[in-house]
């Protein structure tokens, strides 16, 4: 095996003091930055860029990949304790992880959350070393149609976190459809929604949608009703995963990479789209249905684990393509062509050490962050015995200073207040503000896709069905659709029979 | 604990309001090429073209000790116009300087933005880049005539891709090309692509016909095989690619992409020439020359007036661009 005798070299490279301190500074800095609503893992890496200019490249790269995991740690923490998202692939892990918060069970909830990264991430890496020239082939084949076909999948399977009430629910992926579409159309600069402002054009920042949904129509909806229900402590609970929790949730942990590695590798597709997927898998597969939206432990741990493995299946398409997946990879290429190292086919061959040291770092870095993270989560469960107006005006301070970080613009806070008003006047009439997120990440992508293949294809509706890989997805989709009615018919056949 | 509140509140006060200018404080005599509180703005995200620019050219200025402390901060929004809304409201501020590019100008039209680079003070072009017309090494296209033949038969069958929105660099550069060729550029089926990442994949995949982006976003797929490249689109070959110019081609284009910076409207004459001074000591270090080297960008050093006439003509170059197009 030459990879893994090149990987050993690279646990070599990695596991040197110097570099096993960027690691841990890394991770450190990127559970922090999870942690915090609104700073995410890009804009951490840019900002470090010039600080790192002086610093052998290895060292860089390893601190950056141990905050962009750090980051996929961290994020879900305030998700599932405060139902406040720190990034848009955390927004899952506030479905069933904050109801588990509130029923005293937040500390497993976190564990399920850093146990699942950890097994994610493990997983992610090993396929990158197994799989990284294959699967970059096969990345590139995926084209707009295809992607529009994942996006119809995305938008059904969708419908299985509407919540109880189909039309609030559908009203709610209404609102977030419209929230998608300000700005300037990309395929031709047409202005929409955007009343004439510039700082409109590029459109609302899912960041800020996500926060102020969540983080500031929470608190104002907290505050609204402290006076009723005066502050009764949430109990922090026991801190360790049970037996029963552990059966429950193992198969999650494994199933997660399978859907989030392939999500992180092709050119657009992310950390969030895979986490939706991943939590209407296992609500579909699991054996405790009624648990689910009181506090499934499979709805936390199968989408984190898909978060943490499309990090590492991004790392694929930017080290073997110089193809960046998502904002932080695209970051990292930039850092990458600032030492004048260019990612890409020849990367592997032309810079041997830095490659397989950075993967080896990975592996270390997983290591590190399951130490920090495991023995912390009751610690951060018990972040709830804050008094509940503490909490909340913590919680609105870092809301605004993540929203001003995403632009350094005053118009970010006027809209976050607005978006956090939205989010309050959902809670108080009953919709549930999850689809509204996820309708703000997959409306306009979905439309510039379908757009994309229609123009690929000069207007012919063909376009969108002639790839082997679409027709697969749109049968699978129309499988889901149609399995209750098949059931039915089956069954009546058969008790017929 | 009733007293250690209000101290520790002021403490932090104190440490707030006053730590800041004192970290930022002590750079030194204003003289020479020294401008104290110098800020240098990005009208892009970090990690962007301009940021790099901008964050490089800082570093480099403070390596070679012509001053001290410059602060790089990220104004984004509307492909640069944001930025460019601001730098014009700070009418007479001689302590502030924004990076941009072609970009800018493209932007500037195609969102109909209120102010333009005519409202602002040119200080310098720094670095230029050329396009590169290229296919997948699949393709059936081994040059740019049997491309272009091809093109010329059936344009909306053979999508385009760039890595930039309606307006920017790589919309132009295939628009010119098709002019050039005797093609409508309204019959052009240009696809936007969200920067040179997410475009590389199409073309290695085969989804557009042929895709125009900055000669460095493609170099090592280009050595790799990856990638054929058809042709250059500036006035001159490039060393490292063995590719014809459009105009040897016979195509009558000349495009090339490049970066600069602007300062605000109303500077006195002096404010001017200290801006233009510290740039054009930057150009002379063996700071930035190694930068040069190491980004892979070309040098295309133009300053002051010669640059501000620069920006007017490559203006009316994109207003007639995006006039024909019905933009």
């Amino acid at each position: 095996m030459d990879a893994l005798n090149s990987l050993m070299d690279g646990f070599g490279t990695a596991l040197t003091p110097v570099n096993l301190l960027w690691a841990a500074l890394g991770v450190l800095l990127g559970t922090a930055i999870g942690v915090l609503p609104g700073i995410g893992p890009a804009m951490a890496v840019a900002l470090l860029l010039p600080v790192t200019y002086g610093l052998e490249p290895i060292g860089a790269f390893i601190m950056f990949a141990g905050i962009y995991y750090g980051a996929m740690f961290g994020g879900s923490t305030t998700s599932i304790l405060l139902n406040t998202p720190g990034e848009s692939a955390a927004v899952v892990a506030a479905m069933e992880g904050n109801p588990m918060a509130k029923a005293g069970r937040g500390a497993q909830a976190l564990a399920a959350a850093a146990i699942g990264h950890f097994a994610g991430g493990l997983i992610g890496t090993v396929l990158l070393v197994a799989l990284a020239p294959t699967v970059a082939d096969l990345a590139v084949d995926i084209g707009a149609p295809d992607y529009f076909a994942i996006m119809v999948l995305a938008f059904i399977a969708v419908t299985s976190v509407l919540g109880s009430s189909r039309i609030r629910g559908l009203a709610s992926l209404l609102i977030g459809l419209t929230l998608g579409l300000v700005g300037l159309d990309q395929m031709t600069g047409q202005q929409r929604l955007t009343f004439g402002s510039l700082q409109l054009a590029d459109g609302i920042d899912v960041v800020i949608v996500a926060v102020g949904l969540f983080a500031i129509g929470e608190a104002l909806w907290v505050a609204a009703h402290l006076r009723r229900s005066p502050g009764r402590p949430i109990p922090v609970g026991r801190p360790w995963l049970g037996r029963d929790d552990v059966r429950r949730t193992w198969k999650s942990w494994l199933r997660g990479p399978l859907i989030g590695f392939p999500f992180g590798a092709i050119p657009a597709g992310g950390a969030e789209i895979p986490t939706f997927l991943s939590y209407a898998t296992e609500k579909r597969l699991s054996k405790h249905p009624d648990d689910w939206g009181k506090g499934a432990i499979e709805g936390v741990a199968g989408p984190e684990s898909a978060a943490s493995a499309s990090a590492a299946g991004t790392l694929v398409s930017m080290l073997t393509l110089g193809l960046p997946t998502t904002a932080v990879a695209a970051v990292m290429l930039a850092a990458f062509q600032q030492y004048g190292i260019q990612p890409g086919p020849l990367l592997f061959e032309r810079e041997p050490d830095l490659v397989w040291g950075l993967i080896a770092s990975l592996f270390v870095g997983m290591v590190l962050l399951l130490a920090l993270n495991l023995p912390l989560a009751p610690v951060w469960a018990k972040l709830l015995r804050i008094p509940r107006p503490y909490l909340y005006a913590g919680i609105l301070f870092f809301a605004a200073v993540g929203a001003y970080a995403v632009g350094g613009e005053v118009i970010d806070l006027v809209i976050l207040l607005i978006i956090g008003l939205i989010g309050f006047g959902m809670r108080r009439y009953g919709l549930p503000v999850l689809p509204a997120v996820i309708g703000v990440i997959l409306g306009p992508n979905a439309e510039q896709q379908l757009r994309r293949a229609l123009q690929i294809s000069d207007g012919s509706v063909s376009g969108l069905v002639d790839t082997p890989f679409a027709v697969t997805v749109y049968a699978v989709t129309a499988l889901l659709l149609l399995w209750p009615l098949l059931r039915k018919v089956v069954t009546r056949v058969r008790a017929r029979a | 604990m009733r007293l250690s509140t209000p101290l520790a509140l002021f403490g932090a006060a104190v440490l707030v309001l006053v730590g800041p200018p004192l970290l930022t404080a002590g750079g030194g005599a204003e003289t020479g090429t020294q401008i104290p509180g110098l800020r240098f703005m990005v009208p892009n995200t970090p990690g962007g073209g301009y940021d790099i620019t901008a964050r490089t050219a800082a570093k480099n200025a403070e390596d070679a000790e012509l001053t001290h402390n410059i602060e790089v901060f990220n104004l984004p929004g509307a492909g640069g116009t944001v930025g460019l809304s601001r730098l014009v409201s700070e009418h007479g501020n001689g302590k502030l300087a924004m990076s941009m590019g072609l970009g800018v100008v493209g932007a500037v039209r195609s969102n109909d933005a209120p102010k333009t680079l005519a409202d602002t003070t040119p200080i310098a072009r720094l670095t230029e880049e050329q396009d590169v017309v290229v296919v997948s090494k699949d393709s059936p296209y081994k040059s740019v005539d049997q491309l272009v033949d091809a093109w010329k038969a059936n344009p909306g069958k053979l999508p385009v891709g760039g890595g930039s929105s309606p307006g920017g660099p790589d919309h132009l550069a295939p628009m010119l090309m098709a002019k050039a060729a005797g093609i409508a550029p309204k019959d052009v089926n240009y696809v936007p692509f969200d920067g040179g990442g997410e475009l590389l994949a199409s073309i290695l995949g085969d989804k557009v016909a042929f895709g125009v982006s900055g000669v460095g976003e493609y170099l090592d797929q280009i050595k790799a095989g990856e990638l054929r490249v058809l042709a250059v689109t500036g006035p001159e070959r490039v060393d490292e690619l063995d590719a014809p110019t459009l105009k040897e081609s016979g195509y009558d284009v000349d495009f090339t992409n490049w970066r600069g910076i602007v300062a605000p409207p109303g500077l006195s004459e002096a404010e001017r020439d200290k801006l233009v001074r510290l740039v054009e000591e930057l150009h002379d270090s063996p700071e930035w020359q190694k930068s040069l080297r190491t980004n892979g960008w070309d040098d295309a050093f133009l300053t002051g007036t010669e640059f501000g006439e620069f920006l007017d003509a490559q203006d009316e170059r994109v207003v007639s661009v995006l006039k024909e197009l019905g933009l």
